[in-house]
């Protein structure tokens, strides 16, 4: 057996169609999912109870007075499809950026108590005690930041596991679940509104003053999650072989999880813990795009769909109107279920 | 294409916790050489490697590659010299082999740099190496055991790195893949000039496809020399703590270690003895 030292063309040739191939099919499906959202946002902000024509809504859009338009559109559906863009986009990249960091599909922050903290501090900080949007999003982000910390410290014993990790995330989210519900039960304004907004996710009566942190957040906290995208992919082969191709682990991992949290937090102050768009992204969008490049903005964008699709099936395609997050939380729960089974049958544990 | 690097630790004191793993250790690693690091169980073998490529920060001491201290040097300038292929390493779900082996190029690329030319050659020349071109399209976690080696060996190989250093890189294969294995990274020293450094369990192999050996016995450097040199009968029983014959393998003509047991072993064997005796010069 004599290992040629010279390649061959035939190998490189086929090396780089293979990789040329599969970078144009990815591009492809980002451009579709593109236009896929642009689709959902643009029929969020016509559709309704009275449809307002794409004139309309552009001119209401670029400050325009337009009689019978300006209020549904500009005051109703576009802070809400805005929400629902950022929100869908934040919980889609960070669920992916959690479950590539830790290996494990069930490792997002919606399954591991992190949207749960941001969840009760938010219903703590708004049903307790009327606090501002600033002093909210900041006390979902801290109170985020700590329980990350709190199950990354219970979860740690010469380097954290997956498995103890997840069961201690679940533990910790059922916990703040109760929390929340306690502060929502006891609060004297209390009403359904609110609940669901902190219990499943809710964009009900949202207005520009919770949408603005949150597109702030996307803009300022994305490109620091996209820029360690390479740094993610080489942590998915194990942190030793992540560590022999130059990657600097622990600044990476602090770096992703403030970034995720922060995402996390500031789409969870603003629209709730809209059930399962973190943990169902990523896979999604692994399944349509392959593992070849980073699944940060694949995902994001699924996420973006998967809030405005399911908001908008939520108002409108029943009898009664249902949160955001319930609809989503009957998609995502059969997923969890059949990943759980799926994990059991192959004989490994979570 | 090698110009050669030196890979050496001095005083080295490695440890988990309040465990010492490794004192003192003083080792040179030949350049452009095999060398392979056998001892038992818990003895250090891996903890070295780990330590070696920057993994675990010493206690005391320091690894050095050409006059610099590993821990002090840049990751990525690091990653371009020295490659490790760790014992376990994982396979995320549904990695296509292409797409696994280009991950060997992270080291030669930034940020949000586009895919190169000079990226799709290496990661050509990887899989040309190991044979497994005719695997790209496939999902890593479909193939057998030692197709998936022979990837994750071509990814490392897309690092492009002079030096190698591999945790068993045989585990779990059975006899005709571990030759494979070996033997392809025979090639690549013999053609390219690569240091490999490796782990090995089977004293065999090691004895056989080494250029060096290390022995290792309870953190401490016990015997480092060729396999003549290294593989008798009082290194067995000094880093394993058992008894054996050790005769020439009459395939290599390299020390062949039979371990004597409780069982079986039929006493007299006259010409055994003679062999080891005649070899068993420490």
């Amino acid at each position: 057996m004599n290992a040629p030292v010279v390649t061959a063309p035939p190998t490189l040739r086929a090396v780089t169609r293979t990789r040329v191939r599969r970078a144009y099919r990815r591009r492809l499906i980002v451009c579709a999912l593109l236009v896929l959202v642009g689709a959902a946002f643009a029929t969020t902000l016509m559709a309704g109870h009275t449809f307002s024509p794409a004139s309309d809504v552009l001119r209401v859009i670029m400050g325009e007075q337009v009689p019978g338009a300006s209020f549904t559109v500009g005051t109703l559906r576009l802070p809400r499809a805005v929400l629902a863009l950022t929100a869908g986009f934040s919980f889609g990249m960070a669920g992916v950026a959690f479950q590539t960091m830790l290996r494990n599909p069930l490792t997002s922050p919606d399954i591991i108590g992190i949207s749960a903290g941001a969840s009760a501090a938010a219903a703590i900080a708004i049903v307790t005690f009327s606090l501002s949007e600033t002093q909210v999003s900041a006390l979902a982000i801290a109170a985020a930041l700590g329980v990350a910390l709190l199950v990354y410290v219970l979860a740690f014993r010469d380097g954290v596991a997956g498995t103890r990790l997840i069961l201690i995330g679940i533990g910790i989210a059922a916990l703040l679940d109760s929390g929340t519900s306690y502060v929502l039960s006891r609060a004297g304004e209390w009403d359904l509104q609110a609940a669901m907004r902190w219990l499943t996710g809710s964009l009900n009566g949202t207005t520009w003053e919770e949408t603005a942190p949150t597109v702030l957040a996307v803009l300022a906290l994305g490109p620091v999650l996209l820029f360690e995208g390479r740094n993610l992919s080489a942590l998915s082969l194990g942190d030793d072989t992540a560590s022999a191709l130059g990657v600097r682990v622990e600044r990476t991992r602090v770096t992703v999880i403030v970034a995720a949290v922060g995402l996390i937090a500031f789409a969870t102050a603003a629209a709730g813990p809209i059930a399962f768009v973190a943990f169902l992204s990523g896979p999604i969008a692994a399944r349509l795009t392959g593992t070849g490049g980073s699944l940060l903005v694949p995902a994001g964008l699924v996420g973006s769909l998967l809030v405005l699709v399911a908001d908008f099936t939520g108002q409108y395609a029943f009898d009664t109107r249902y949160p955001v997050g319930v609809v989503t939380g009957v998609l995502g729960a059969p997923y969890l279920v059949y990943l759980i089974v799926r994990t059991n049958r192959a004989g490994g544990s979570l | 294409m090698t110009t050669s690097h030196t890979l050496a630790t001095e005083d080295l004191t490695l440890g988990y916790g309040d465990r010492a793993v490794i004192e003192g250790l003083d080792l040179t690693l030949a350049a452009g050489r095999i060398t392979v690091i056998v001892g038992a169980n818990a003895c250090g073998k891996s903890t070295l490697l780990r330590s070696m490529s920057r993994l675990l920060v010493p206690r005391t001491g320091r690894v050095v590659l050409d006059g610099k201290e590993v821990h002090r040097t840049p990751a990525k300038e690091l990653a371009r010299i020295l490659g490790l292929l760790p014992q376990s390493p994982v396979t995320p779900e549904g990695i296509t082999v292409l797409d696994l082996v280009g991950r060997g190029r992270h080291p030669h690329q930034r940020a949000f740099s586009r895919w190169t030319a000079q990226d799709d050659a290496a990661v050509a020349a990887a899989l040309e190496a190991t044979h497994t071109t005719e695997l790209v399209d496939r999902a890593v976690d479909e193939l057998s055991g030692g197709q998936r080696q022979r990837v994750w060996i071509a990814m490392a190989l897309a690092q492009q790195t002079d030096l190698l250093l591999l945790d068993e890189p045989t585990t779990f294969l059975d006899i005709s893949h571990q030759i494979e294995v070996l033997d392809l990274l025979t090639d690549l020293n013999r053609t390219r000039g690569t240091t490999i450094v490796m782990v090995l369990h089977d004293l065999n192999l090691a004895a056989r496809y080494a250029d060096r050996l290390v022995a290792l016995a309870a953190g401490r450097l016990h015997a480092a020399g060729t396999p003549e040199e290294v593989m008798t009968e009082d290194t067995v029983r000094a880093v394993y703590g058992m008894d054996s014959r050790v005769i020439e393998d009459p395939v290599s003509g390299k020390p062949l270690v039979l371990p004597m047991g409780r069982h079986h072993a039929t006493t007299g064997d006259t010409e055994a003895t003679l062999v080891s005796e005649s070899a068993g010069n420490r």
